[in-house]
This record gives structure tokens, C-alpha cells and sequence, in this order.
């Protein structure tokens, strides 16, 4: 459904991301991790069109869509989610939401009564007439998830959407997200929630200084030497084996 | 919206019934340039109070509607009526114009502010040197006729209540405009743009074209003000068509009454127009002719409003105020922890 190849996106001296292809297929819900900084949301900003690659293509649904505008790319079935939330502030929740129905539906009323359905699904409901402004950082993190979705996606590109989440609320977001897939949207998620990243996925990208270091299920990605040096240093891997036959 | 319909019908109501009590013609020409500021203001707060671009050379679209009305009458003898969709086409096509300019390179802020500005004193300019169009600085005249007869083919009425009735049903339009934009995917899109422009285009929205269709807008309406002007005082000049006066009138009204609310320009033109009033009457009154002493009660009135009312009269009457020096009284809309 996406496939990315060999993105390259420099600022001046510093190479962001460089050389990163990663793949999406119907149906999965796919991670992206990293250390901070290792050019996640840079490769997300160049797939939903916010930043023009140097080189490489995104394609998403065989069609090329490498440069293209982000309300074309929305328009055509990519969304995405943003880490540092921007809801409309003077804006009801609900009004909130329809503005992302209205990408589909002409209609106000429509688009406010889809607004209604799509809270209901993520769990807004009783939150529907309040001012965006006054939501709690849940509460914005969960009206992101929600415009993204009433704007029906073929693919989500959800951007840290459990950051400064308590236990309790990432307990409550993560079956949110599942059942959008179950109902037919494929996701492409940022997330150093590793409980969370764990249980959800179906296949794992770890990326490090913009390069993608490894690729493969949960389990594959927890024993593998390259991923547990790129986050805990240079060597890691050798002493938690030597830690290992010590004890 | 049932609520909306029923401000909507008070207000007519009470508007073309007031000509029956106030029988002054200065008071009813006093409210009739408060109709006229309210259409105005309703024509800036298309852009700058739904679309968040704040013009500060919205003279443009006046003078420009304005001349084209006064200059197809009397350089080419075309008829007040005929003359008009040139003049309201002409404001859009100066709106599509600058806003192309400025929203094509992603001038916001206070750059977009300052650009209209320019463009505004360009066209000042212009238009003074443009002598044989316009007559440049001594300005340009349509000739009065208010016989009887003429009154609705020439647009010049006899009668104070004709005109105060003309900038009723513009205002009107103008009111039922905004009532849309609240209603409509055009108006829910253009907040979206103005609230975050990033989060708009990653919905779907294409942030350039409703900027665009809102200068287009806005300038049409603004455009039609100037209309009214030249057919009520059936001259104009470049200082008046483009100076800053008339700029600043149409956007202080919003802020006043309201940014991006429906009555907000009708309550700041009644409030400012009230208060300029007022302000002569109780410094005439009281301590005798002192000419500049009413206009210094007025900017402190002015002050203390944009001070404390964040969300201008219109806000008030919600409840949302500010405590002067310290925390937001009471608003909806707490910052605190925005981008957490």
C-alpha cells in the first residue's frame, strides 16, 4: 500500500534521513522507532508531503506521490497525525472533527453527524460540544487520532499519539487504535511507547541516524544486536552478554 | 441557529422601524454611517476575523469599488445600476490579486498586515497620478440629480430614509454572508486555516484556494461599501478611496464588536460610532467646547476594550473578560498548556 524508497532529506550539513525505504502493506499496523532524533518525523513530514525529499520516492497505492501537497495526499487516502498536537483552539470538539469529515462530505450537517460517529468510536463522545482548547493532553491526542480518521484514510500515519499519556490512558487508546484497524484502515505508527509498539504491530522499522538499522516482528527487533545498540551505546550488546554469563 | 434567526429578525425589525422615531435627519444620517462601517467591518472580518489574515490596507477594495462606480458614471455615462457588478467585480479581482501575491510566497501575520498596507498606499498613489481617470487629488464627481423621478434609476435619493434603508439591506446581506460562512464547509475549512494552517492542509484542505475565495469574498463585500459611499456622498478622492482611515475603521470594528463572530461588526460600528458621539456630547456638556478632549475619551475607551475583552463586546455578553494585569477571568479558551 506504501512503499517507500530510499528517502534522502538533508538540512544544510545534517543528513536527517538517508537512504530509508520501508514498506506498508493492506491491513498491518506497522512501527517506526527510534532514538530521539534518529529522523522519524522527518520521514513522516516527507511522506504526508510536508517536506520535499532531496532524493527517493513515496508511492502509495502504485501511484507515485513523492511532492505532492498534503491536502492531495489526504484527499487520496494518506493522513497523518501530528506530535505536537494542533487542535483548532476555538473550536468545538465536534467542530473539530467535522472540518476532517468535510475532506468526503459537502454537507454541514453530514459532516457534524460523521463527526458524532467518529467520536463515538474513539471515545470523545462525552467531550463532543467542548472547546477544543480546554482538552487535556489526552484528550488532544485523541482529537488528532479522530480528525485523522473522519477524514476516511485508506492509510494512518499516527506520529507519537500516546506521548505524555499516563498507564491508564495508553491502556485505553491501544484497543482504540486496533479496532481502527480491524475496521479496515492500515497504520503506520511513530512510538516510543515499547508496550504499546510490542503488543500492536505486525512488523517493526527501527530507524537510527535517518538510516533504518533493522526490520521484523516484535520479537525479532528486542533480540537484535544492531537495535539494542542503537539505544543503549555502543557496546551494549556485548556486556548484557557478558552480564548474561556472569550471573 | 434558531437563535441566530431570531437576532436576525430583532434587528431588522427594530432597524426599519426606527426611522418612525427618530425623525432627526443628523441622528438618521448618524445611523446610516453606522450601517454603512458595520457592512464594511462585515467585509474585513470575512478575512480577518474567519480567515485570521489581518488586512490593514482593506481601503483597497473600498476605493477601487468605489471609483469604478463613481468613473463608469462619469467618464462613461453608464447607469449607477449597470455600474455596479463592475465595481463589486473589480473588488475581487483586487482581492484575487493581492491575496495571490501574498498567500502564493506564505506571507502571514504580520507581513501579510503590512503587504496590504503597501499595497493600499500604492494604489493612493496611483490613483493621484492617474489624473486622467481619476482627476487625481481634487477628485472625482457624479452630478447630482435627485429629481423625484430619478431616484431609482440613478441611485440618489431625496430622503435621508432612502439611503439609511439601502445600508440596512446591505448590512443585512452582509450578516446573512457571515451566517453561511458559520454554516458551510467553505467556513468550517477557512477556520481550520485559520486556527493551523499545517493541521488544515494535513486534513485535506487546500489552505491557498480558501484564502483565496476569502479575499475574493471579502473584498466583494468591502467593494460594495464603497458603492454605497459614492452613491450617498457622490464624490471621492485617493485619501479618501485608500487613506488609512478607512482602513483602520473596518478592521477596529471587528476587533471591537467580535473577531470571526456574526454580529460583531454590527455591535463595534454601534458601539464605536455610539462612543464618538457620546464621548462629544459629555466633554461638550460638561467643561464647555474644548475641541481634541472627546477624542482622547475615546481612544481610552478603546484601549480598555482591546485591554480587556479579548474576544471583543460580543464576548462580553458570554462572559469572557480579562482582569486587568492579571490572569484571564474568565474565557473559554485557557492557553495554558497548548502545545504540551
Amino acid at each position: 500500500m506504501l512503499d517507500v524508497r530510499n528517502l534522502t532529506r538533508r538540512f544544510g550539513g545534517l543528513t536527517a534521513v538517508s537512504d530509508a525505504s520501508l514498506r506498508v502493506e493492506a491491513g498491518e499496523i506497522v512501527a517506526l522507532i527510534g532514538p530521539n532524533g534518529a529522523g522519524k518525523t522527518t520521514l513522516f513530514a516527507m511522506i504526508g508531503g510536508f517536506l520535499a525529499p532531496n532524493e527517493g520516492t513515496v508511492s502509495f497505492c502504485d501511484q507515485e506521490i513523492t511532492g505532492l501537497k498534503p491536502h492531495k495526499i489526504c484527499q487520496a487516502g494518506l493522513v497523518r497525525t501530528f506530535q505536537i498536537v494542533k487542535p483548532f483552539a476555538k473550536m468545538t470538539v465536534r467542530e473539530n472533527i467535522a472540518v476532517g469529515a468535510h475532506t468526503r462530505i459537502k454537507a454541514r450537517r453530514a459532516a457534524l453527524e460523521r463527526a458524532e460517529a467518529v467520536a463515538r468510536q474513539v471515545g470523545m463522545e462525552p467531550m463532543l460540544d467542548q472547546q477544543a482548547s480546554t482538552l487535556t493532553v489526552a484528550g488532544r491526542k485523541r482529537l488528532e487520532l479522530a480528525r485523522a480518521l473522519a477524514t476516511e484514510p485508506r492509510l494512518l500515519l499516527l506520529d507519537e499519539v500516546m506521548a505524555g499519556l499516563n498507564a491508564s490512558e495508553i491502556a485505553e487508546i491501544v484497543p482504540v487504535i486496533r479496532k481502527i484497524r480491524d475496521s479496515g484502515v492500515t497504520i503506520l505508527l511513530i512510538e516510543h511507547v515499547m508496550q504499546a509498539v510490542m503488543s500492536l504491530s505486525d512488523r517493526i522499522y527501527v530507524l537510527n541516524n535517518g538510516g533504518m538499522i533493522a526490520e521484523g516482528t516484535a520479537g525479532e527487533i528486542a533480540s537484535n544486536p544492531n537495535v539494542i545498540e542503537a539505544y543503549l551505546g555502543h557496546g551494549a550488546q556485548e556486556r548484557l552478554a557478558q552480564a548474561g554469563t556472569d550471573a | 441557529m434558531k437563535r441566530f434567526w431570531i437576532a436576525f429578525f430583532l434587528f431588522i425589525a427594530a432597524a426599519a422601524l426606527l426611522p418612525a422615531v427618530v425623525t432627526s435627519s443628523f441622528w438618521l444620517d448618524f445611523l446610516t454611517l453606522t450601517l454603512f462601517l458595520a457592512l464594511l467591518g462585515q467585509g474585513w472580518n470575512i478575512l480577518g476575523g474567519y480567515g485570521g489574515q489581518f488586512s490593514f490596507g482593506h481601503a483597497i477594495f473600498f476605493g477601487t469599488g468605489a471609483y469604478i462606480q463613481v468613473i463608469l458614471q462619469s467618464k462613461f455615462g453608464i447607469s449607477a445600476w449597470t455600474a455596479i457588478p463592475f465595481s463589486v467585480l473589480g473588488g475581487i479581482i483586487i482581492g484575487l490579486f493581492t491575496g495571490f501575491l501574498s498567500f502564493r510566497y506564505g506571507l502571514r501575520g504580520s507581513y501579510f498586515a503590512l503587504i496590504t498596507l503597501a499595497f493600499a498606499e500604492a494604489f493612493r498613489i496611483l490613483a493621484t497620478s492617474a489624473k486622467v481617470v481619476t482627476n487625481g487629488g481634487q477628485g472625482i464627481y457624479i452630478s447630482l440629480n435627485r429629481e423625484p423621478a430619478a431616484t431609482l434609476s440613478r441611485l440618489q435619493f431625496n430622503s435621508v430614509e432612502g439611503y439609511y434603508y439601502t445600508a440596512l439591506i446591505l448590512t443585512a446581506v452582509s450578516i446573512l454572508l457571515a451566517f453561511w460562512i458559520e454554516n458551510s464547509r467553505f467556513g468550517a475549512q477557512l477556520m481550520a486555516v485559520r486556527d493551523d494552517e499545517d493541521a488544515a492542509e494535513a486534513l485535506g484542505i487546500n489552505a491557498f484556494r480558501t484564502k483565496m475565495t476569502a479575499i475574493g469574498l471579502s473584498g466583494a463585500v468591502t467593494a460594495l461599501g464603497g458603492v454605497f459611499y459614492v452613491q450617498k456622498f457622490l464624490l471621492m478622492d485617493p485619501s479618501i478611496a485608500y487613506g488609512p482611515t478607512k482602513s483602520i475603521e473596518m478592521l477596529i470594528v471587528p476587533i471591537i464588536g467580535g473577531l470571526g463572530t456574526i454580529f460583531g461588526p454590527l455591535v463595534g460600528s454601534i458601539f464605536l460610532h455610539g462612543l464618538g458621539e457620546a464621548s462629544k456630547i459629555v466633554t461638550s456638556g460638561l467643561i464647555g467646547d474644548r475641541p481634541g478632549l472627546d477624542l482622547i475619551l475615546y481612544g481610552v475607551a478603546l484601549v480598555l476594550i482591546l485591554a480587556l475583552l479579548p474576544n471583543g463586546l460580543i464576548g462580553l455578553m458570554k462572559g469572557e473578560w480579562r482582569r486587568p494585569g492579571g490572569k484571564k477571568a474568565k474565557q473559554q479558551t485557557p492557553e495554558a498548556g497548548r502545545d504540551a
